[in-house]
């Protein structure tokens, strides 16, 4: 059946801004304080307060604006979205309507994996507003209270629109996990979706194919559009998407309802239920009354300001990609799953490639031990403490033949477990690099003792000499697998 | 010898720094003369004596001390009660604020108190700023010192009325629209709208945000001067404060301007004119030329739509700053209980009918606390030009209302701009007769739209002007004069009324209370 239609998804994703202060008041914006302790007149809007504008917000937007191509007009504006609600102390919200600060650009996105082919994302804007307050309503009924947290209110949201280019929930996913990732390498916000620094609304809706796709000029049928509100997950966005395009392909069956038939609908996604719930009717607002807010100047950002912050501004993911491709030589999947760590890890990785010059050596070490580790223990990179120092410190020992790579392993480990060096490491292990000459006498004393295994090499099977590499470790666990294989091959040829 | 309540603010200023009056005495003097008046000019919405002889002894402790005075130390203000002062009750006339107690310092307040001034009382006014008589007060009506069967205008008409009665020698009111300059007409006192911006807007209750400006109210312009010079000045909590430093007026308010030219507008003087208002200002402009200024005929088009435009962007404002007061945060609510009790009547009486569309169109608990909080707590005024503005925000309604009533905005400033290129200040009537009779206008919402007529377009085009006495009608009323300036032009403005006021003395004498 889900051949017969494609699912049409456009995200709203309201991003909240590492600030240290709200966008148009000095209260602080720290998340999980006491309730109502990070409030002023102004965020209060208390008669008579007045907002005064928060410029490292609009520094903010307008390295997003630069990371996610768009324009950055050089006039914009601030209005007042009007309506009530208990957590909405001044009866509207500052934002911006028909002046947005940046608009018209795009974001690329790609699966290494091959899900879907790589595309651009049509963004149609990104503009600044203030957050409302936190609502907790008493679901037991007894008493009916619902307490009103307004820390919340006035922290600054960029609001990123983009337009209806994503067609499967895996797009979807794709698209905010390279925004993620965009916004967190700029320190543009920290994208915490348990804290809700970032919120996601989707529009989706269905276009279905009733055998006219081949008519020149026809149109395809849509369904009505359905925004589906309070996503607070990518697994939630990815779900939600999953089981409205299905339930809006029963209806249509059901209904053939399109669009124009039928306004636009706004539908709760219940998580744990695993179903989106219609709203009432009386919880859309379609008439918000915006108008210009006259309480704040307009906006002026001059080219040269926009410059100036893009000259500041951090590397971007894709760009970090390209670079680890062609400046290190790694493959695109290591490339990505380095890039996509986060900007800890990619700077780990420049720092210890640097230092080994040996990027895929460091790829390797970090994608295999470094990531595995962390997962293993669930820390972060910090929380690991092993510095790029200690790493580099490490690959170039094995490099330079001074660690066996065969004990690489157990090395690595014990500098994790013990906190230490590569040289501390290898002592307590009691690693020493083992001599070419020494090593070659104790092959020749194994070979003597083990006529059966030469007479095997020696009838075609190499691989009988694997049995001798155990016995050596034994003799001298510093032995190196690899050498000692290729002695002894060697010995046996000149038998 | 004049009692303290007679002397003029600059001369209680003088006598407390050299000693010959305290604080106390200046505030004894509005104590016992809010006492004997104030009953029946009805000024004061609220009056705390104590506090205030407090303050005054602390401003005598602290001259005692050899402190540094402020430019108003010891001087009794009064301020009207739409300017947030920590730890006092600021209600706008509203029963929607009747009890919010503001925790912080509006910054008219805060310039106040750091001038040293002794903190009167609040004053009377049209609830949130809105009207033209100080009949729109939840709580009483003022009256004009001059007559009391009138009204002394509004919104400010309790700072007007309470300087004119002497029961203060200054004070604080707004202008959105002409709210200093009519009622300050009305009651023969000096009223002065500063430049937009000029005067921080931080923590006065907002009526509407781009036309709003508090100013200063006096018995003379050197007194104007004086409150103007304490209140003048960048806010940084504001955003449309202007950045420029403010010079002080009250050195050189009495150095007269020499060359002037005094724009008139013909249509000022058109029907619908007073006589006796018409006689006054001719003769005031007259005056002007005896004094050696020039009068130069100026060409204002678009003033004409003044007051059109202001009554669709004003209320468009309004209805906007206004949406706070809903019952949850602060202010008025509903009776709860009742009002839940009522929903579950009329949700059960749907069901039982069977009438599905009627249950659904039964308000939620949240809607209706905000429908019943607002529709208790405001007043008719009040409610009138919050729907109006609703309504013009509105998104049929828009384009045709609101965005063109700002081009006709920007048309006006452009007139103003092209007249100050060929005249220094433009002269005219503030009002278009002398005070009303109270209840006269009140029960005809646009008759009473038209009193600001003459005031409106300087809030429009963000000017400074000014109102000061310039005559009296047969019957005793004051007459009032209006000068504009061009943006920023205070001082100038200052010293060309201050040349005025010095040539004559429409501004001596004191109602009989
Ligand atoms: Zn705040």
């Amino acid at each position: 059946m889900t051949a017969d239609y494609t699912t049409i998804i456009g995200l709203e994703v309201h991003v909240q801004l590492a600030t240290r202060s709200k966008l148009f008041c000095a209260c602080s914006t720290t998340y999980g304080a006491e309730p109502n302790t990070q409030v002023c007149p102004v965020c209060l809007g208390l008669p008579g307060a007045l907002p005064v504008l928060n410029r490292e917000a609009v520094r903010l937007a307008i390295e997003t604006g630069v990371a996610l191509n768009l324009e950055i007009p050089e006039f914009t504006k601030w209005d007042r979205k009007q309506y009530f609600y208990p957590d909405l102390p001044k009866g509207y919200q500052t934002s911006q309507f028909d002046l947005p600060i940046t608009q018209h650009g795009y974001l690329e996105i790609a699966d290494p994996g091959g899900a879907f082919e790589p595309k651009r994302i049509r963004i149609l804007r990104a503009h600044l507003e203030e957050d409302a307050g936190k609502s907790t309503h008493d679901e037991s009924k007894a008493g009916g209270d619902s307490l009103i947290d307004l820390n919340r209110t006035g922290t600054p949201l960029l609001e990123i629109v983009s337009e209806p280019d994503l067609r499967s929930a895996a797009e979807a996913k794709a698209y905010l996990s390279e925004l993620k990732l965009l916004l967190t390498y700029l320190g543009v916000s920290d994208c915490n979706m348990q804290e809700g620094s970032l919120r996601v609304d989707a529009n989706v809706n269905l276009h279905i194919d009733e055998g006219t796709a081949a008519v020149d000029g026809a149109k395809p049928t849509a369904t009505p559009i359905v925004e589906v509100k309070n996503l607070n997950s990518f697994r939630g966005v990815e779900r939600a998407i999953e089981y409205e395009a299905q339930r809006q392909w029963r209806e249509w069956q059901e209904t053939r309802r399109k669009i124009g038939d039928f306004p636009k609908q706004t539908r709760g996604w219940d998580d744990a239920a695993g179903v989106t719930r219609a709203q009432r009717h009386k919880e859309e607002s379609s008439d918000y009354r915006y108008f210009p807010c006259p309480d704040l100047e307009p906006v002026t950002i001059t080219p040269e300001r926009v410059d100036e912050v893009r000259a500041q501004m951090a590397e971007l993911p894709a760009a970090l990609r390209t670079r680890l491709e062609s400046d290190f030589g790694l493959p695109l999947y290591d490339a990505d799953v380095i890039v996509n760590q986060g900007r800890g890890v990619a700077d780990y990785f420049l720092s210890v490639a640097a230092a080994t010059g040996d990027g895929k050596q460091t790829a390797n070490w970090i994608t295999q031990h470094v990531l595995r580790t962390m997962n293993a223990q669930e820390v972060s990179l910090d929380e690991l403490g092993l510095p790029a120092d200690r790493l580099a410190g490490l690959i170039k020992k094995i490099a330079d033949g001074e660690l066996p790579s065969a004990r690489s392993r157990e090395t690595f480990d014990l500098m994790v477990e013990k906190n230490l060096s590569v040289d501390g490491a290898m002592a307590e292990l009691g690693i020493e690099a083992v001599d070419e000459s020494e090593l070659e006498g104790l092959c020749q004393e194994l070979l003597a003792a083990n006529p059966k295994i030469v007479a095997d090499v020696q009838g075609g099977n190499d691989k009988a000499v694997g049995a001798l590499i155990g016995q050596a470790k034994k003799k001298n666990p510093n032995a190196d697998p690899g050498k000692v294989r290729a002695i002894c091959l060697g010995l046996i040829a000149k038998m | 010898m004049a009692t303290p309540s007679e002397l003029t603010a600059t001369e209680q200023r003088r006598r407390f720094e050299s000693g010959e009056v305290s604080s106390v005495e200046l505030t004894q003097a509005c104590v016992d003369r809010v006492a004997a008046v104030d009953d029946r000019v009805g000024a004061f919405l609220r009056f705390d004596a104590e506090k205030a002889l407090a303050q005054a002894a602390a401003c005598d402790a602290a001259r005692a001390e050899g402190k540094p005075l402020g430019p108003l130390a010891g001087v009794p203000v009064a301020v009207k009660d739409l300017f947030c002062q920590e730890g006092e009750i600021t209600t706008c006339a509203s029963k929607i604020l009747e009890n919010f107690r503001s925790p912080y310092d509006s910054t008219v307040v805060d310039r106040l108190k750091q001038a040293g001034a002794v903190l009167l009382g609040r004053t009377n006014m049209d609830e949130f700023a809105m009207g033209g008589s100080t009949e729109n007060s939840a709580y009483q009506t003022s009256r004009n010192p001059w007559d009391l069967e009138r009204s002394p205008g509004g919104s400010s008409g309790g700072a007007a009325a309470c300087v004119a009665a002497l029961e203060a020698p200054l004070s604080v009111g707004t202008d959105t629209g002409g709210s200093i300059r009519q009622p300050a007409g009305l009651c023969g006192v000096v009223g002065m709208k500063p430049t937009y911006g000029r005067v921080s807007r931080y923590g006065l209750v907002a009526f509407a945000s781009s036309l709003d400006q508090a100013g200063p109210l006096a018995r003379t312009v050197e007194d104007t001067a004086l409150l103007y010079d304490a209140l003048a000045g960048h806010d940084p909590r504001d955003s449309t404060s202007n950045p420029s430093p403010a010079e002080p007026c009250a050195p050189t308010v009495n150095e007269p301007l020499k060359g002037l030219k005094v724009g008139v507008v013909p249509e000022h003087f058109a029907e619908g004119l007073d006589d006796e208002v018409r006689a006054a200002v001719e003769a005031a402009i007259e005056t002007y030329r005896g004094l050696g200024a020039e009068t130069v005929e100026v060409d204002l088009p678009h003033a004409k739509y003044g007051v059109a435009t202001y009554y669709v962007i004003a209320p468009c404002e309004a209805s906007s700053n206004l949406s706070r007061y809903d019952g949850v945060h602060y202010g008025h609510r509903t009776d709860e209980a009742a009002m839940l009790a009522q929903l579950e009547a009329e949700r059960k009486a749907a069901l039982a009918s069977g009438d599905a569309e009627a249950a659904d169109a039964i308000d939620t608990a949240l809607v209706r606390l905000y429908r019943q909080s607002r529709s208790e707590g405001f007043g008719p005024e009040v409610k009138r030009r919050i729907m109006l503005g609703a309504y013009a925000l509105s998104a049929g309604y828009y384009d045709a209302y609101y965005l063109k009533a700002l081009k006709v905005r920007r048309l006006i400033r452009q007139d103003y701009d092209r007249a100050f290129e060929k005249v220094d200040l433009i002269a005219g009537p503030v009002t278009a007769a002398p005070a009303f009779k109270l209840g006269e206008l009140s029960e005809d919402p646009l008759s009473m739209y038209l009193v600001d007529l003459y005031t409106v377009s300087a809030n429009l085009a963000g000017l400074p002007a000014i109102s000061l006495p310039c005559g009296k009608s047969k019957a005793g009323l004051p007459i009032g004069m209006q000068l504009m300036a061009p943006p920023l032009a205070e001082e100038k403005l200052l010293r060309g009324a201050r040349m005025y006021e010095q040539a004559t003395d429409w501004h001596q004498p004191t109602p009989d209370l």
